[in-house]
């Protein structure tokens, strides 16, 4: 990619941000007051109903919130009101852990059922079941039976993120080339350094692109699971003010959101560059 | 309270309430620090004796006038003394002591942000809880089945709940069987319904049907209200309209997008659709029926069984507040306090239309009624019963249904009024009062006859 192109390709990106902005701004503007009222009634009435200010507010609204709940992001007010940078933290520790199980299940497993093609036709029926299952299904069931509220949130996206994850790793494991393994098999590698040695590396590129699907998955659920369970993460806060029908609030969470996600994508996206090789 | 109060003063009415600490001379309050006053309150003990005293003492001069003879003449730290003498005052003190002692100190308390849960809410800033010895966490959430299902799995230990909801519960209704009651009523009256504004000229019900209505929840007072409003107008809810289960957040953003035609729903979201200029105020829910419950505070009896204690302290606490929340003078503090994202998150000014009763109706007029929404914690037993007609009259019980037992399992009015009465308020005699819902009278007696005496119902 040449600089000129990169260059232009920014230029392009802030244009479009300028002109988005733009219309958002001119869409949303007040249109005055539209109807008489008594003062005494204008006083007990909203800026929507007394100044015709659009219900959706507009990019300058939503920049100085922005602003405000980056000032202190922090911020502790008892259980239901906490700074912006608590509630990702919940969010992302609960993505964390739940994630974590999932690779700590996925990757093993989708190794077993590779090397293994009796159990990867045995199993092929359930997975192929239980995968397309949307994760918030899961949820009335994970209350009922674990009876707690977080560890349900986790259990929902340690089961999201588990699919993609052992679909891959089968998929990487089965079809590394027979003639690494043949190779192997005439210099008599035992069958654990050969899953280690010859597998694993040929493997780890399709087995990280699952997990980058999976990490992004986890994201999309957390946010629709703690607006179900509430009590902490962003999630919550998006449900906390959808109450107080604050929309700048919302259109904040869904921007950091929108960033979060991007970021693990990235991350595990780094690591599929490191773990590529070229054939 | 009178609980609190001096059993040895001879000019005190041991039966009426007081306050504490409003003594009408220093030597009065000193004498009354030497003997058994609790103002300030020294120590959960004191306070104790001085219940336990003012119980023996009632018992021994039943009569006032009698008792304060009694006192004036032989003065009250000889009447102390005489009395511990044959009456082992420090030994009852102790026990009482022992039983009001919480066995858990440290509970979470579940809500959802609605004016109706005011009680709930504003004893935790308003530092009613932490008076009766609790530390109480309360937390806000997400809906009507969320708070059911996080009671019976025990993440909280007492919870906000619609009135009919315990009952629901209780009868395996929507949920497993898993008993439950209710100690305290939290507001009486302060739902409404309110329309779109386009339909500012159709104030006739009769002219509602084909429209669609959103309710908070199945078993709410919402439901059987609406139901029963749209019934005395001859339409009949299920067939003529739409009733829709919509969380309240979600009413006033459904009838800005006209997916809704309007909702009967708990305030703040009423006053809310108005403040966003959505909607006007058709009817108070209060001209259905005044002094209609709406929400309760209710645990499982598990709970209670496991932690009287704590169970009749977390009562004592709501009650308290209740009777705080219910004078108007305090209204418009108590709408600071429970305003922040903390507790209802919603603005102020919505608030304070809700409970000072002064609000803005949609239409461009201002109107004031202090009885928008009240709040009186006595579960009245036939309450329950009414319910449970309207829960048989639209098809949500079927078979026989014996209203009076579940009634008095589900409403725990004698325990209530036992607490109550301790805490030196003066709570009704009977569990069951006759009322009037649109003109015509329930006789909490005859519930089969009420249930019978409506034209439109669900055919069972």
């Amino acid at each position: 990619m040449t600089s000129s192109l990169r260059l232009r390709a920014g230029l392009v990106s802030i244009a479009l941000l300028a002109a988005f902005l733009g219309v958002w701004h001119l869409a949303t503007r007040s249109t005055g007051a539209t109807t008489t009222m008594s003062p005494e009634y204008a006083k007990l009435m909203g800026l929507t109903a007394t100044q015709g200010k659009s219900a959706m507010p507009g990019p300058l609204d939503v920049g100085a919130k922005l602003w405000e709940h980056l000032k202190r992001p922090f911020y502790d007010n008892g259980p239901n009101d906490k700074g912006l940078g608590i509630q990702l933290a919940y969010s992302i520790a609960r993505v964390g852990t739940g994630y974590l199980l999932a690779v700590l299940v996925a990757i093993p497993l989708g190794f077993l059922i590779g090397m293994s093609p009796l159990l990867s036709k045995a199993l092929d029926p359930f997975i192929q079941v239980l995968k397309p299952i949307s994760p918030l299904a899961w949820m009335p069931l994970a209350l009922y039976t674990i009876k707690d509220s977080s560890i349900s949130a986790i259990f929902v996206i340690f089961i999201c993120s588990i699919w993609p994850m052992l679909l891959n790793t089968v998929f990487g494991v089965a079809s590394v080339r027979k003639e690494w393994i043949n190779v192997a098999r005439t210099l008599e590698v035992s069958t654990v350094r050969r899953a280690f040695t010859v597998i694993l590396p040929a493997a780890a590129p399709t087995i990280l692109t699952g997990m980058r699907i999976s990490i992004g998955i986890a994201w999309l659920v957390i946010v629709a699971a703690e607006m179900l369970v509430g009590g902490t993460g962003i999630g919550y806060f998006v449900w906390n003010e959808w109450n107080n029908l604050s929309i700048t609030n919302v259109i904040i969470a869904i921007l950091l959101i929108g960033i979060v996600g991007m970021l693990l994508d990235q991350i595990l996206a780094r690591f599929t560059r490191m773990v590529t090789f070229p054939e | 309270m009178s609980t609190f109060d001096n059993p040895f003063d001879p000019d005190r009415n041991l039966r009426a309430g007081c306050a504490c600490g409003q003594h009408r001379s220093a030597a009065e309050h000193d004498q009354a620090a030497l003997s058994l006053h609790c103002e300030p309150v020294e120590s959960e003990e004191k306070r104790y004796e001085g219940v336990v005293a003012s119980a023996v003492m009632r018992a021994m001069f039943p009569q006032d006038a009698a008792r304060r003879a009694f006192l004036k003449s032989v003065g009250a730290s000889t009447a102390l003394a005489a009395l511990s003498q044959f009456f082992p005052l420090k030994t009852a003190t102790e026990v009482f002591g022992q039983a009001g002692a919480p066995e858990k100190k440290d509970l979470k308390v579940g809500f959802i942000p609605i004016t109706c849960a005011t009680p709930i809410i504003m004893a935790a800033p308003l530092g009613f809880y932490a008076k009766h010895g609790l530390n109480v966490e309360v937390v806000k959430t997400a809906g009507w089945a969320v708070i059911r299902d996080k009671t019976i799995n025990k993440e909280y230990d007492a919870a906000h709940m619609l009135a009919p909801m315990p009952i629901a519960i209780s009868l395996g209704l929507g949920a497993n069987a898993i008993p439950f009651a209710v100690p305290a009523i939290e507001n009486i009256n302060g739902q409404g319904i309110v329309l779109a504004a386009k339909h500012k000229d159709k104030r006739d019900p009769k002219d509602w049907k084909g429209m669609k209505f959103a309710i908070p929840f199945d078993y709410s007072m919402h439901n059987y209200l609406l139901r029963y409003y749209l019934a005395e107008h001859g339409l009949d809810p299920d067939t003529d309209v739409q009733l829709r289960s919509v969380p309240p957040p979600e009413m006033v953003a459904n009838l800005r997008a006209d997916n809704i035609d309007g909702f009967l729903a708990p305030d703040n979201i009423c006053q809310r659709a108005i403040y966003d200029g959505v909607g006007f105020m058709h009817l108070l829910s209060k001209e259905i029926w005044d002094g209609h419950p709406c929400c309760s505070f209710a645990a499982s009896r598990e709970f209670i069984t496991n932690a009287p204690n704590s169970f009749a302290a977390l009562t004592r606490a709501i009650v308290d507040a209740t009777a705080y929340a219910s004078k108007a003078e305090n209204r418009k503090q108590i709408a600071e306090a429970i305003a922040p994202a903390n507790y209802i998150n919603a603005p102020v000014t919505v608030l304070e239309q809700v409970l000072t009763g002064t609000y803005a109706d949609g239409l461009g007029g201002v109107k004031t009624d202090a009885k928008r929404v009240d709040f009186d914690p006595f579960p009245w037993q036939s309450f329950a019963v009414w319910m449970l007609t309207q829960m048989k009259r639209w098809g949500q019980i079927k078979g026989d249904v014996d209203y009076k037992t579940v009634a008095e399992q589900v409403y725990l009015a004698t325990d209530t009024k036992k607490l109550m009465t301790e805490m030196g308020l003066s709570p009704p005699a009977s569990a069951y009062k006759s009322f009037a819902v649109m003109g015509k009278t329930f006789d909490p007696a005859k519930p089969e006859d009420y249930v019978a005496s409506f034209k439109i119902r669900k055919a069972s």
